[in-house]
């Protein structure tokens, strides 16, 4: 075989790398499906559970450092709290709560084969994510701007610890609906298949969720 | 799986939601003292039960599901818990 | 029962490509298996090296930098690398299936990607070592923050290797909570996957927090964050608090799944069913919750205040409770059996043995006044490596010797097998109990240089260190040369469903999924079959 025709092969494999293992018996396992579509469908959504979970956690640490040190330092808590914008905050909170929204429409709209409304929902809760990408730049900017860093006291290393591992996970939600768009744009689900969107709604939710406990433990102390 | 309510129960969610947003931001202006942070989390978790609940289905999910969702938070309170509790019961000497 | 397939899951697909881009489970653990082998070899190059070291007060072979770098390698490989993702990921991979009846586990693209994840935090984890960290694998602050090393590396590769811990985890809980055969009920289901579902909801629950830890250390190292720096009201003691919330764990995570594979090889060669099973599978349970509760005790002499240091000792105490449960009820499983002392059954005695005196020492350093002089000394390593070698490491040889026809459709040689075994027993001890008796005369740990009346304890040490390896080496010999011929498909006339079919298994396990009747180690209840 070529250089190229190896190369795709493996390109190919990456993508489903099921079809690299040759089945024993033709036509019984592609060894991509095994599993009857129920079962498939519940276990994405249990697993997918468990995963939030893991992230639950993984924010934990971050509000149990909050907890412990905001008991301890009230005022520099509240100091650096009012230093931070509300209405820019409050604007962030609100376009996170409405892309829940849309994307929760989109999970349903798809159970009805309302292909064209899916990729609207989709297209909108991405966007609205940017859009609280750039909020938040223009937020640390500006603090970079008066001087303001994550080492500059613990108040901001929780800050600025909380809002970036947060704004990751935006980040990785994007990516993950982006994915899921295109997919949608290539026919690739249906009322009949439309896990993935459901799960990856799932995770947008979690970015919502999370957001909803860091605006007011940051922005409205006091 | 289930079809459960309709586009506008959604919306309606959503208007809640954007109801418990202004109060989150109206009560911040008031210091009750020492429950300044335990308001806030409750807002905050009457938000946060709402998009968990409707947004995420788990109101229709099975009990499995549920104590998946769940335990974690207890745990987390753990770890606040007794590091808390570690921090603020050291006595120097 | 068992079909004749044209191949087994090794044949099935040929070359680099058919194993690095799999999905068969079995093949992932297979490739775990190696992996895992690799790193353990390595850091326990790095053992031998730092017990070398030991053989004179000062130095012996390496400078004190040096030395340090060592037992860092050592213990942050040896955890890291091998004993936290290990048994699970690679036994657990291969029989979870097997044992519940399914054909793969849940997520098998996902399983592949765990795999993955696995090798690329371990390459980024040995890039780290162009600036090898010095900080003993515990990484606390605030040495962690100032030193020179690629801390920052390191612990990125490690924050990736509990990526794939966690998606491996969710991976064990949905399989069997959605693939269980028909008929298979929780209390049919075998120990070694109760074990497992413990196992992985710890890894599930705990590493996330470790994650984050591990974030804030790099985020203070690199974007001067304040969390751990008293210079600015931070505390470097609640470092050791988030990173210990998951440690504990996961030992835990390191010694359920070797417990589960003594569950299993204890009925087989006893020929009796397993004493108190479901004592067993709640007590796994147990120790997954209470685990949760007792990660102060490794910090009673960090500056951890008094209330909370009595708070975690009085658990440490309740978190024996389920594993002793276990211990009784293996040895009840072998009062009147018909013990057979395969080579499996010997490493599984010597884990029982081993284990109990880890697991006794610990009661030792729970006690909050004995801890104060045992802390940090020798005693400790003593402790830790009689539960993780004497624990884990038999209970993965165990495995690694009574799953060894099914895996690879060959028989070994038994009686060198037990040479070995002899070797690895008796050096073992050699080397790791005369370190109890270092640690309660005083000898701290990851001490570079030490008093002279010392040295004679060392140096035994030492030589155990090369009776143990002469027993790896005999005993990698042994695995690496089966006998000829093929395996019988049940040759200990097992009645676990993973025996049920040839050795090795073909790529789908089952032609048709079984349905389950009876109890799962109705031994000597039911005519014994013959393969």
């Amino acid at each position: 075989m070529g250089f190229f025709d190896i190369t795709s092969k493996i390109i190919k494999s990456i993508a489903y790398p099921s079809e690299m293992v040759p089945s024993i018996d033709d036509h019984e396992d592609d060894g991509e499906h095994h599993f009857d579509p129920v079962t498939e469908h519940e276990s994405a959504k249990l697993g997918m559970w468990l995963f939030l979970a893991t992230e639950l956690l993984l924010f934990g640490g971050l509000f149990a450092a909050y907890a412990i040190y905001r008991a301890k330092y009230p005022e520099m808590f509240m100091e650096g709290s009012k230093s931070l914008d509300v209405v820019l905050g409050t604007v962030n909170t609100v376009i996170l709560i409405f892309s829940s929204l849309t994307v929760a429409v989109a999970v349903k709209a798809i159970q009805e084969n309302k292909i064209k409304l899916v990729k609207l929902m989709l297209w909108i809760t991405i966007i609205c994510a940017a859009i609280f990408a750039v909020n938040k730049y223009f937020e640390y900017t500006y603090k970079f701007s008066k001087g303001i860093f994550p080492g500059t006291d613990i108040f901001y290393s929780i800050y600025f610890a909380s809002t970036a591992v947060h704004m990751l996970h935006v980040f990785i939600g994007m990516a993950v609906l982006g994915v899921i768009l295109r997919k949608v744009y290539k026919g690739k689900y249906s009322k009949d298949n439309f896990t993935a969107i459901e799960i990856g709604g799932l995770y947008w939710h979690l970015v919502d969720l999370i957001w909803i406990y860091l605006f007011p433990l940051l922005y409205l102390v006091g | 799986m289930d079809n459960h309510g309709s586009y506008k129960s959604l919306i309606n969610i959503w208007i809640l939601l954007m109801f418990l947003t202004v109060i989150t931001v109206w009560v911040a202006q008031f210091d009750f003292g020492a429950l300044n942070v335990p308001i806030a989390l409750i807002i905050a978790s009457i938000k946060g039960g709402v998009v968990a609940l409707h947004f995420m289905h788990l109101k229709h999910e099975d009990g499995l599901t549920w104590v998946f969702a769940s335990y974690p938070l207890f745990l987390l309170f753990l770890l606040i818990a007794f590091t808390a509790t570690d921090m603020f019961s050291r006595v120097l000497n | 029962m068992s079909e004749v397939q044209e191949k087994n899951y090794l044949d099935n697909g040929e070359g680099f490509a058919s194993w690095f881009f799999t999905v068969d489970h079995k093949r992932i653990g297979v490739m775990y298996l190696w992996a895992i082998g690799v790193f353990f070899i390595i850091a326990a190059i790095a053992s031998f090296l730092v017990r070398f070291e030991h053989l004179t007060p000062g130095q012996t072979i390496v400078s004190a930098d040096t030395y340090n770098v060592l037992f860092t390698l050592h213990g942050s490989m040896m955890v890291f690398l091998f004993i936290v993702p290990g048994v699970a990921a690679s036994f657990g991979n291969f029989l979870i299936p097997l044992m519940i009846g399914a054909k793969d586990v849940i997520f098998p693209k996902l399983n592949l990607y765990s795999f993955w994840l696995y090798l690329f935090g371990a390459a980024v984890f040995m890039i780290a070592l162009a600036a090898p960290a010095d900080t003993g694998w515990t990484f606390y602050t605030p040495y962690s923050i100032e030193t020179g090393a690629n801390v920052i590396l390191i612990t990125f590769g490690i924050f990736i290797l509990g990526f794939s811990s966690i998606l491996t985890g969710i991976n064990f809980i949905v399989t069997m909570h959605k693939l269980r055969a028909p008929g298979m009920t929780w209390d049919r289901l075998p120990l070694f996957c109760w074990a497992a579902y413990a196992t992985s909801l710890l890894q599930v629950l705990a590493t996330p927090v470790v994650g984050i830890t591990l974030l804030l250390l790099i985020g203070e190292r690199y974007f001067g964050l304040g969390f751990f720096d008293p210079a600015r009201g931070g505390d470097p003691v609640m470092f050791q608090h988030f990173f210990w919330f998951y440690s504990h764990p996961a030992v835990y995570i390191m010694i359920l799944p070797a417990m589960g594979i003594i569950s299993e090889i204890m009925p087989v060669f006893s020929r009796k069913p397993i004493f108190g099973y479901k004592a067993i599978a709640y007590a796994s349970l147990a120790i997954a919750l209470i685990s949760f509760l007792v990660w102060g005790h490794h910090m009673f002499v960090s500056g951890q205040s008094k209330l909370v240091n009595i708070i975690f000792s009085v658990i440490t105490y309740a978190v024996a409770v389920p594993t002793a449960i276990k211990v009784f009820n293996w040895l009840w499983t072998m009062y009147k059996g018909s013990i057979e002392l395969s080579t499996a059954m010997l490493y599984s005695l010597g884990f029982i043995f081993l284990f109990t005196i880890g697991g006794l020492t610990g009661l030792f350093l729970g006690a909050l006044a004995a801890d104060v002089h045992l802390h940090d000394t020798y005693f400790v390593v003593a402790h830790m490596h009689y539960v993780m070698i004497g624990g884990t490491v038999f209970g993965f040889f165990a495995a690694l010797h009574f799953w060894y026809p099914k895996m690879w459709g060959r028989m070994f040689d038994e009686f060198k097998a037990k040479i070995a075994f002899v070797l690895i027993f008796i050096g073992f001890n050699v080397v790791f109990f005369p370190q109890f008796i270092l640690g309660t005369l005083g000898m701290p740990r990851r001490y570079f240089n030490y008093a002279p009346e010392f040295q004679s304890l060392h140096v035994l040490s030492t030589y155990g260190t090369w009776i143990i390896g002469v027993g790896f080496i005999l005993m990698l010999w042994t695995l690496m040369r089966p006998l000829p011929g093929k395996a019988p498909g049940n040759p200990y006339k097992s009645v676990s469903l993973e025996w049920s079919m040839e050795s090795p298994p073909g790529t789908f396990n089952f032609d048709e999924i079984p349905t389950i009747t009876e109890p799962v180690y109705n031994y000597g209840t039911k005519v014994e079959e013959e393969s």
